[in-house]
Formats: structure tokens, sequence, C-alpha cells
């Protein structure tokens, strides 16, 4: 990554720099977002960061008030994740800044960049218990890259411009700027150029050590059964090329895991799949049978490996990875490859050999086995709608157009993540690490902001829908088209799930009684639908697409469907719960 | 040893790391040092050698953190300080004397029923002094967790260049910068 690129990221900006003036601390603020190439700020209002917003007038960003501070983070979350830029989210002091904890620590685990900026009581309060305050760089200190506390004006400058280029650099996160009242309201000269960041102790730029590559090559060539992990760091990296260059020349095919959908074209025909817990049955079965795991910019989640004690036993591993931490903490590796993904498969790529691996690619395609009559999408039409009839329809319909599909967490983010084909980078939206639900709808809101030109879509489960559906408003109010397809089984579907499996079926506070949902998005004056049938799918699809306004539809699909695969958490990665065959199934029945 | 920033809440941050990765701490000092925009933190863990480089990998993580250096299997001076009021009768009072000379530690306080003494060394040699003090009844004692510097020529610049974090050939205790 270009240093210098990260730390002036404005480069036509630099000669005002050279002038100074007097400015209040909530004048800086917006200065130095604008600065930083900042256009847009999701956020609600509060005594603690009034002096910020009456400065706001003054600038040209644009302001969007969400209803809830939870739905700010995610905006901000989905913002930098359709766009590749730090999103920002703001807040007051005490609940507003509490309630930011959510979208805070699921920009941690995804490694997204955000700034959340919180007012804080005036700097002589600060410890006094007073009025809505809260010691939030306390409590959100282990769910952040960084955050800062600002008592003065004149820290706000070097504090905004630290926070964005620690959020953007390296491995990416969120940043939380606390700024007290008095800071946001003192006054002090502004000078941009003298506010440069001051982290001696910050070192995003890791690069391996030339022998390293050497043995990552010794590898590769040696190699007969290999796998491509492709993770979100080729995404965050801006390596998509990169990898499809290196796994083409050196033949080797490509499991995704669900943050690195549209990392590798779903259409290439080296790319297997999802792997992991829902992963497809022989993706997990080609990482158990391989003999080198390439790991790029993943971390082996446990959602990906199952357990470790049975995990890829007999192949040797290469993690390409820019956060040390990373390095042997769940999966133990051969070569570690520390450094900008991008970087890292530039240097290594003049020295891969092409090689014929067909005989590995040919045991892949057999081990694809019975899968194709076991997915749903080939099971004989028995009158009930599907979640994967209605993904695997919007994915037909809308795979030409420039789509975002922004997903919740449950079942339904597994159908998606199985049945849209993503092609593109940045065209999923979804929590992984944390699997926060209520993210959908303002992460969309988010993307949306971000790509007005995209077409925009949210596929949410009922039970996640509600958590964050006030956000409606904020819909309506900025006036933001983006469709929305509730899969609505009635149930929290992934928790039933494991209760049907794990459970012996003790639905314990997992049916959910709903509102109607059309006559809600009516309530907002969004057009609305409610489909039950299978043939009204792409019509509704099509009417959604067609229609100015955001559209909400309700799709009422079987209650107690499955995701299958599923490697049950704790098991081998290769010991999955398929869906019944119905070959099989008859075959025993003659 | 960790080189840290001296800021606000940079102690808290260190501490919250070991907690949050379940690291057991067995002591924790910190203090300044020669130059004041940097602190230097002594922190004793009982870990494993990979244990050991994912603490320091995570250390680094910490964007206060300046420099980790691990000094484990290095030759280094390391010294705790301990103050111990042991009950000391007319009687037995010669007695503690002597065994406090033996191990060269400093009487700092005395009353009737009570010597107060001080000492500096190693862990072992303060554990040794404690034993053999035990049975005339220890009050109270207080120790300050270790400090420690290498032997030799000046421990890593604390502003170094920026070199591979993580190598393959794993066998080495030498501190490394990031």
């Amino acid at each position: 990554m270009d240093k210098n690129a990260n730390l002036n990221p404005n480069p036509k900006n630099a000669p005002i720099a050279e002038e100074t003036k007097m400015m209040t601390g909530a004048g800086i603020l917006w200065e130095c977002l604008e600065r930083e190439g900042v256009r847009v700020v999701f956020g609600y209002p509060g005594g603690a960061i009034l002096p910020a917003y009456d400065a706001l007038k003054h600038s040209k960003i644009h302001h969007i008030l969400v209803r809830h501070e939870q739905g700010a983070t995610h905006m901000a979350d989905g913002y930098a994740r359709a766009s590749g830029e730090v999103g920002v989210a703001v807040a007051t002091s005490g609940p507003g800044a509490t309630n930011m904890v959510t979208g805070i620590a699921t920009a941690m685990l995804d490694s997204i960049p955000i700034v959340c900026i919180t007012g804080q009581v005036g700097s002589k309060l600060i410890g006094s218990d007073a009025f809505q305050e809260t010691d939030i760089t306390g409590v959100t200190l282990p769910i952040t890259k960084h955050n800062y506390l600002v008592t003065h004006a004149n820290e706000v400058a070097r504090t905004i411009r630290e926070a964005f280029y620690v959020a953007r650099s390296g491995r990416p996160g969120p940043v939380l700027v606390d700024i007290t009242k008095d800071a946001q309201q003192g006054t002090c000269e502004f000078d941009w150029g003298a506010a440069k960041p001051q982290l001696p102790g910050y070192r995003p730029d890791l690069s391996p050590a030339p022998e390293e590559y050497q043995r990552a090559l010794e590898l590769i060539h040696n190699a007969k059964r290999p796998v491509i992990l492709a993770g979100h760091g080729i995404i965050v990296s801006g390596a998509m090329r990169e990898v499809r260059d290196f796994a083409e020349r050196a033949g080797i095919p490509v499991a995704l895991t669900l943050l690195g959908l549209g990392a590798f074209p779903a259409s290439h025909p080296l790319n297997l799949g999802m792997m992991g817990m829902h992963g497809e049955a022989w993706v997990n079965h080609t990482i158990q049978e391989a003999d080198l795991l390439l790991a790029f910019g993943m971390r082996f989640d446990d959602r990906v490996t199952g357990n470790l004690k049975n995990y890829a036993q007999n192949a040797k591993k290469i993690h390409i990875e820019i956060d040390p931490a990373e390095i042997n903490k769940n999966v133990k590796v051969d070569v570690p490859l520390v450094g900008d993904l991008r970087e890292v498969l530039l240097e290594l790529m003049p020295h891969v050999e092409s090689i014929d691996r067909s005989e590995w690619l040919d045991s892949i395609d057999s081990l694809k086995g019975d899968s194709a009559v076991r997915d749903i999408q080939n099971l004989p039409d028995n009158g009930h709608l599907y979640a994967a009839h209605v993904i695997n329809d919007l994915w037909r319909q809308t795979r030409d157009a420039k789509t975002i599909v922004v997903t919740d967490v449950g079942q339904h983010q597994m159908w998606e993540a199985q049945y849209y084909k993503h092609e593109h980078p940045r065209t999923l939206i979804t929590s992984g690490g944390l699997g926060t639900m209520g993210f959908a709808l303002p992460a969309a809101i988010g993307a949306k902001v971000a790509c007005p030109d995209a077409e925009v879509w949210v596929v949410v489960g009922d039970g996640g829908f509600q958590m964050t559906m006030c956000e409606l408003a904020t819909l309506v109010q900025e006036n933001i088209k983006i469709n929305i397809a509730i899969i609505n089984n009635g149930f929290l579907g992934m928790v039933r799930q494991w209760q049907e499996f794990f459970y012996d079926r003790n639905y314990a506070a997992t049916p959910l009684l709903n509102p109607d949902f059309a006559k809600l998005a009516e309530a907002y004056g969004i057009r609305s639908m409610t489909i039950a049938e299978r043939s009204e799918v792409v019509p509704a699809v099509e009417a959604a697409r067609r229609h100015e306004g955001p559209v909400l539809i309700n799709f009422k699909v079987e209650q107690e469907d499955t995701v299958y695969p599923m490697v049950a958490a704790g098991a081998a990665l290769h010991d999955m719960i398929r869906r019944p065959s119905p070959i099989v199934e008859t075959a025993e029945d003659e | 040893m960790v080189y840290v920033e001296n800021k606000p809440g940079v102690l808290t941050r260190v501490a919250s790391l070991f907690r949050r990765r379940a690291f057991n701490i067995d002591s924790l000092t910190v203090g300044r040092t020669e130059k004041p925009e940097v602190s230097r933190m002594t922190i004793t863990v009982e870990a494993d050698h990979d244990q050991a480089k994912r603490i320091e990998a995570n250390l680094y993580k910490l964007v206060n953190v300046l420099l980790v250096e691990n000094i484990t299997n290095q030759p280094a001076i390391v010294r705790d300080l301990a103050m111990i009021r042991i009950a000391a009768t007319h009687g037995s009072r010669s007695h503690v004397l002597e065994l406090a000379s033996v191990f060269r530690a400093r009487v700092v306080d005395v009353s009737t029923e009570s010597l107060t003494i001080e000492i500096t060394g190693g862990e072992d040699k303060i554990d040794g002094l404690l034993e053999v003090l035990r049975p005339y009844g220890i009050l109270e004692m207080v120790r300050t967790g270790i400090v420690a510097m290498r032997r030799g020529s000046k421990s890593g610049e604390v502003i170094s260049p920026v070199q591979s974090a993580v190598t393959s050939a794993g066998g080495d205790d030498v501190a490394y910068s990031v």
C-alpha cells in the first residue's frame, strides 16, 4: 500500500494546508473530515456533540440522520465495504456512544475501516458521573483498532488524521474518537500541514523476508493437490487480478470464505465455491484432501476450519496475511508471508511455474458427486416457496446489473452465499465475523449512499429485520432507493435449525409472531408486496426494480427449511450433514 | 520488555490485551525511561514459545507499543525489590539482622516489635530470604515485580527499521522489530 497516499489522501488540498486560521474544535473536525475525503456522515445528535452539529452548517459534508446509533455504525460500515473508503458515524456521549458498540465490534471482526466520532462531557466533568457520561474509550478499547479521547481543540486535527490513517492502513479497522464538549467549543489555530500523524509505534507496511518467498515457491511447485483459500484480504488489498493471474498460472483451484465471495469470479473454471460450515461439500472435501493450502488474506476462522485437530492434516500451509498476530493463531503454518497480499503476489508471480494440474482438478470434479441432485433447485416442485428459490431468482434477474446484495445473519445469509453467484468484489456485504443480526438494512443504506449507481438489495430474515427496522424512516427521509427482500419463515431460522439438529427439536424461543411487514412498509410510505408462490418471485423482483422509490417484498417461505450442507460445531470439516438425496431415497424405497 | 509511548491509558491497553487474549500476567512493572516520551514495561508471563510469539505480535497491534523484546533466553539483569516487615523481639532481633546482612538486605525501619527490611535482587534471592525469615513471622510484605535490562550493549533501538515480524525459522528468541 502506498504509504504517502494514506497520509495524504487528498493531495490537491495540500497548498491550503500552509495557511493557518483560528477555528473552533468543531469547525476543525468537519474541515479535517472533508480533507480526508468524507462526503457523508451517518449520525444522531445529542447534548455533548451539539457544538459539532452546530458547526456542520459551514461544511459541505452531507449528514444522514439515523434512527438509532447502531444504524449509524452499520451504515458507515456498509459505506466502507461498498466503496473501500472510510465510513464515518457520529453520536453523542453516553447512550449515543454505547449504542455504537455493536456496530464497532462488527467492523472490528470484519476489518472494516470506520471512524466513529462521539461527543463527550466537558473535560472538567470527566470522572464525575456527569449526565450522559460514559467512558466510551474504555468501553470500546477491545473492539477498536485504536481509540482516542480528545480534550483540547488543538488535538482535534492530528487525532482525526491519525484516526483515518490507522483505520484504512494495514489491516483496516474501526477507530473511535471521543471529543469533549469543551474541545469542540474551544478555539485554536488550525494548521492541517502541521497536524501530521505521529505514530512511531505503528508500522502497517510489513513485507516478508526474501527466503520466505523461496520456501513458498518450493511448496507451490512441489504440490500435487494445492488449493487457494481466498479471503476478505483479497478485496481489502485490491488483489483480485493478482489472485486470478496466480491461480491461472499455477493451475490452482480457489475456495472462498464468506467474506471472500466476489474476490474471485464465481463463474471462473477454477472457482470451487464457498468453504466451511455451510460450504459446498466438494469444497470441504477438497480442502481435506489437499497437500497444500494457500491462505490468501483469510484467518482460519472456526467457521471455515471445523475441528482443528483433523483440519487439512496432509497439507502444508502458506499463509499470506497482513496481520502478524494471525500467523499460527488457529492453524500452524509452514510458510508465513506477512505483508500486503497484492504486493506479495506481485513478488511471487514472476517465479511461479505453470503446472498442469488437470488430474487434481478432475478428481475435485468427481467429488461433486450427487451434490447437484441434492440441490433444492433441482428437487421437484412441491408447491412450497423456498428461500433458495427466491435468492436464485433474484440472482438470475439482477446478475447483469451492478448489484450489491446486503444480507443479515442466519439461514438466508447462507442461502445467499450459496445461490447468489458473485462475480465482482464488494457486491456481497455481510457481517461475517461477529454475525450481527440487524446489520442488513442500515448497511445497505450505507452501501447505496457510497454507490448511488448500484442496484442494492437487502436480503434479510424476519428476525434480524426487526432489530433495526427503524431505519426504514432514514431510508424515506433520505429518499434512498433500495429493495428489501424479507425471507420470512416465521422463525429465527438458523437457531431453529440448531435446535432441530442438536436440541431434539425443542424450538425454545425461536417461533416469531411478526407484524404484517407489507403494512409496516406502507406506514412509512414504502411500496410493498407479499409473495408466497414461486411463480410470483420474478415478477415481484422486476416490479421492485422498476419502482423509483424503495420497495419491500415480504417473501413467505417454507418455515422449517434447513441450510445444507452443515458441519456441526466441533465436527471435522468433511463430516457434513447433507440434504437428503431424492435418488438415494427412491432407491431405498424400492 | 515492552517500550510504549508515554501516554494516558497505555497501561490499560496493554493489560486489557493480556486479559482479552487470555494470557496470564505474573508480574508487570512500568516506569519512565531515559526518554520522556517513552515508558518501559517489564512483563512476566507463563508462556511457551508459540504463545510468546503471539503475545509479541498482539502487543505490536497496539498503536502505542514501540518495541517488544522477549528476553527469556537472553543474558539480562533482572531485579525485584521487596520490603519485608518481620516480627523481631529482643531475642530474635540479632538473628534477623544477621540473615539480612547475609542477603545484603538493608534495614529501613525499626520498631519495638518489628524490623522492616528492604532487599533488591533476582526473584530467587528474595524468595530465599523470605524462606529463612518465615519462622520469625512475616507481618507484611510487598514486592515490586521485576524490572529487567539486557546485558552488554544497548538494547534494541526503540524505533527500528521494519522487518519481517514472523519467520518460518521459528526457533529464534531474539527480539525482532515489526
